[in-house]
């Protein structure tokens, strides 16, 4: 077996141990698929056949529902992830011009990472801190108040 | 430092300051967790240790944050305080509530504090929401245990009686829907909580399960007593991750308390309750959706009926409520029906959260019978626009809701009158929006919105929202521009009519009311 073989072998392991941790919770593919993120990152095309069939459910059904949420991704983030709110109360306070400073100091577009895997950028509507805005999120963290200074100084902190 | 310590051993004896400091993701947005570390570091070196709650956010957002002092006269707060205040604040007294630039006095007693009425949110930015002792302290389990002593039937009744609508946004009776899940025959019943709180403006469901989440356990449980559920679901979305913690914490504290399990405060009563995370789409927000959600499905929308009521999760009698609607009910029973259908006005009863946000010199959270005008929440509340430039519009209700110019300060917070002037309360968010805004911008990204959060489901919505994106942008550009208008008309009449749900139905209101109110932006005179 060759070392990729291995490791998609050990990979499809962990990931049918982790279904099978959780399947006895009803309609249980958005828990696992959560848990499958948060183990690797990402939900890769070879996991959704080990998926289906832990669940007994067809590859077409769990394609259908990875590719539906916005959050399963199919491959990882950069090493920061930068989620910007671009919802109509965070508009109200310039969050489209901090969308574009963004674009524009990192390269890269919404749902894109820097070439150096250093940063996803993407967009989310409503981070519920509507009074508190331009909102952003850096992982789980929540910052408001957010101006292009601040989110530049919030980037170089997060990349230390 | 030891001399220092030494000279003041008189200080050290007293007991440790009770302070509070949101522990809200809002006021940890903007820097509380950092000032809360820097204000026990230089309280410790004064010689005065202080004892550091972290609470929910009393909903002042442009005090946080906020730090509030215990005194013999009651909780002294300043605010906003950065880090670098601190030393300062130490220094003028602050462990003894004295003056400072940053105080604002006694918090109960400030003017946006008094002129509400808060009874879902009553416990809020007081209580440690982890704490079930500090929960009991106040109140807690007093709505669950006078529901323990009626029947079902009776607990219904109260709830209809209370003139309780959803305050998710469609206004439905809650005791209405309540008394169809009882009367349904069923091997299992469910009652599912609605947190997936994606409109925009909205982030009450948020601050209240950060800051008192076993109200919403106590209002689930009473709801599973009235109907005969005995499982449960929170859904939860997933870009509220501190929700989900404090959520999560209380359920399992609950259950140590026998809140929640089986025999519920030694009763018959048997629920579980669950936290089960959203995934990015704001559809699921949608009821139906939320239902085919928590299956592990696709979140698409189903057709009604059945309701959910007679055939919800996995096709059982369920109950679907928002947050609010099911923390209004501990209140109810404890204080009575005819006490909060007392407040409100017409057919909108009792107290609804608004929230005001966007560009909004004091945004946060208002909770106040119906009836308030949409002027005194933005101009008495809000105290206008936070870039002090006059006010352009507000947008009522979420993405779906109105554009509303400044002449319309006169339309009361109540459902029906929203819904006379093309307008719907939604969930009661405002959004401030001054006059640099572009209503024509505001219009493309309604259409936008709901482009790519539409689930597919339904033609008027999946391709009607694109092919509005395109329409306005011609508009925009001055391309045949009277043929523009009556083709969005067009589109507009088919999604109101011809969607499946509120996403494509509602999302021509924002696009219409735009070009009603805000012709001139679109180059207009006076459109339809």
């Amino acid at each position: 077996m060759t070392v990729e073989a291995g490791e998609r072998a050990a990979r499809a392991e962990r990931v049918r141990a982790v279904a099978s941790g959780l399947r006895d919770q009803r309609g249980a593919l958005l828990p696992i698929l959560h848990a499958v993120q948060a183990e690797f990152g990402h939900i890769d095309q070879a996991d959704l056949p080990v998926l289906a069939d832990v669940l007994n459910l067809s590859v077409a059904e769990v394609h259908g529902v990875v590719t539906f949420y916005s959050d399963f991704r199919n491959t990882s983030p950069g090493r920061v992830h930068l989620r910007i709110c671009r919802a109509e109360a965070c508009q109200a306070v310039g969050a489209e011009a901090l969308a574009e400073h963004a674009s524009a100091g990192l390269g890269v577009g919404f749902g894109e990472t820097t070439a150096d895997g250093a940063v996803t950028l993407d967009q989310v509507f409503c981070l519920g801190n509507c009074a508190l805005g331009p909102t952003v999120q850096v992982g789980e963290r929540l910052h408001g108040r957010v101006n292009p200074a601040r989110l530049d100084a919030i980037l170089a902190e997060a990349a230390r | 430092m030891s001399e220092r310590a030494s000279g003041s051993s008189a200080q050290r004896e007293r007991a440790p300051v009770q302070v509070y400091v949101p522990g809200d993701s809002a006021a940890r947005s903007v820097g509380a967790d950092l000032m809360a570390e820097r204000l026990a570091a230089v309280a410790a070196a004064a010689g005065r240790p202080v004892q550091v709650v972290r609470t929910g956010s009393r909903g002042m957002l442009w005090l946080e944050p906020l730090i509030e002092v215990e005194t013999s006269a009651g909780r002294v707060g300043y605010g906003p305080v950065a880090p670098e205040d601190v030393d300062g604040l130490v220094a003028a007294g602050l462990l003894d509530g004295a003056a400072h630039e940053l105080g604002v006095g006694l918090v109960e007693e400030l003017p946006w504090m008094r002129r509400q009425q808060r009874l879902t949110f009553a416990r809020v930015g007081i209580v440690d929401p982890r704490s079930a002792d500090d929960h009991l302290a106040h109140g807690g389990t007093a709505g669950l245990r006078a529901a323990l002593e009626l029947s079902p039937a009776d607990v219904v009744e109260q709830v209809v009686e209370s003139g309780l609508r959803g305050r998710g946004g469609a206004g439905f009776p809650t005791g209405v829907k309540w008394r169809t899940v009882l009367g349904a025959q069923a091997d299992q019943k469910f009652v599912c909580c609605n947190a997936d709180e994606g409109d925009s403006g909205t982030f009450a469901d948020r601050m209240l399960m950060e800051g008192d989440p076993f109200i919403l356990i106590e209002g689930m449980t009473i709801a599973a007593h009235a109907v005969g559920a005995t499982e449960g679901y929170i859904y939860i979305r997933s870009e509220y991750p501190d929700a989900v913690a404090t959520m999560t914490a209380a359920i399992e504290t609950a259950r140590e308390r026998r809140w929640l399990g089986e025999r519920i405060l030694g009763s018959e009563l048997t629920f579980e309750l669950h936290v089960r995370v959203g995934a990015g789409a704001y559809i699921c927000g949608e009821e139906t959706s939320m239902l085919e959600s928590l299956e592990g499905k696709r979140g698409t929308v189903r057709p009604k009926p059945p309701i959910p009521a007679l055939a919800g999760l996995f096709g059982k009698p369920t109950v679907v409520n928002n947050v609010l609607s099911l923390a209004s009910v501990p209140t109810i029973l404890t204080g009575g029906a005819a006490a909060y259908a007392a407040l409100g006005t017409g057919r909108s009863r009792g107290t609804s959260v608004f929230q005001l946000g966007g560009n909004v010199r004091r945004g946060g959270i208002v909770e106040t019978a119906f009836g308030i005008t949409l002027g005194e929440l933005v101009e008495s509340f809000g105290d206008g626009t936070a870039s002090g430039r006059p006010v352009k519009a507000v947008q009522v209700g979420g993405p779906l809701g109105a554009y509303l110019p400044a002449d319309r300060f006169d339309l009361p917070m109540d459902y029906e009158a929203f819904a006379e002037a093309g307008a719907m309360l939604g969930h009661g968010g405002v959004v401030v929006f001054d006059d640099t805004a572009d209503m024509t911008a505001m219009a493309r990204f309604a259409m936008e919105f709901c482009a790519e959060e539409s689930c597919g489901k339904c033609t008027p919505c999946r391709v009607g929202a694109v092919r509005g994106v395109e329409t306005i942008d011609r508009i925009r550009r001055g391309e045949d521009r009277a043929a523009n208008f009556e083709l969005l008309e067009d589109l507009c009449e088919l999604m109101t009519d011809g969607s499946l749900c509120a996403m494509g139905g509602l999302t021509p209101m924002p696009v219409r009311s735009a070009l009603r109110h805000f012709a001139k932006d679109f180059g207009v005179e006076a459109a339809g």
